[in-house]
């Protein structure tokens, strides 16, 4: 779990690479700086792949858990 | 994102020369995804590629000659022997299967990833003389496309940091 209250939530549920990225991307577009996107998916390569976005495109990864079996993840709009 | 100058973006090119459903999704994948990383996508559609441009896609596969591949089926990886995928309809039941096979797996379809590219700003060029050569129509093409030659990709693969052919 994140403490942070996040200010959009996406479901990406039952998506596949490259979809949660993508969704991502498009929500974080019309985010302002400082806003946080909590976001949930079920590709397994979704951890790595968070990671590598976040660390390419400047955007903060906060967090990322396991709720069940969905990846959860935090991701602050820094760029 | 609005605020990145699109000077100082990193920028890839991609020459896409294979039609076929699975072959399309290796350029479509890459080239959305680095639209996403912020990085600044050329996609240059030459021979067989070039129908990945025409606004009704209806894309197949087949399993003639393809050693490699295999399907799963009932727990197992099945293939099939060319004898088989030469006999008439084979192709298409196999694309079919494919397509079901993706949709199952929340895999995007190739018309939803070309969207998603067109929507990112993917520069599209669909190469002049396979217009020519195998007599296609513009027309029949998606909006927001160019049209252009070898230079024009070059111009584009020499200011670019990733330039790949599939």
């Amino acid at each position: 779990m994140s403490d942070i209250t996040p200010d959009v939530v996406l479901d990406t549920k039952g998506l596949n690479c490259p979809l949660p990225i993508l969704k991502a991307k498009k929500a974080l577009k019309g985010m302002e700086n400082g806003q946080n996107l909590e976001l949930a998916s079920t590709d397994p390569g979704a951890v790595k792949d968070f990671e590598a976005f976040c660390r390419a495109t400047g955007n903060k990864l906060v967090s990322h858990w396991m709720d069940g079996e969905v990846f959860m993840f935090m991701i602050e709009r820094v760029v | 994102m609005a605020d990145v100058d699109i000077g100082n973006a990193k920028k890839m090119t991609i020459i896409c020369t294979k039609g076929t459903l699975d072959w399309a999704y290796p350029p479509f994948i890459l080239a959305t995804t680095a639209a996403a990383m912020d990085v600044d996508v050329t996609m240059f559609f030459t021979f067989y590629g070039l129908g990945l441009l025409d606004k009704k896609l209806n894309l197949g596969v087949t399993t003639l000659g393809n050693a490699s591949m295999r399907m799963p089926m009932g727990g197992m990886q099945m293939a099939m022997p060319n004898m088989i995928g030469m006999l008439p309809g084979v192709t298409a039941g196999t694309s079919v299967m494919m397509k079901n096979l993706i949709k199952k797996k929340g895999v995007a379809s190739i018309e939803d990833l070309r969207e998603a590219a067109v929507l990112s700003d993917v520069r599209m060029i669909g190469c002049q003389m396979t217009i020519d050569l195998f007599e296609k129509k513009t027309e029949n093409m998606i909006d927001g496309i160019e049209i252009g030659g070898a230079a024009t990709w070059m111009e584009s693969a020499l200011q670019s940091d990733i330039n790949l052919y599939m």
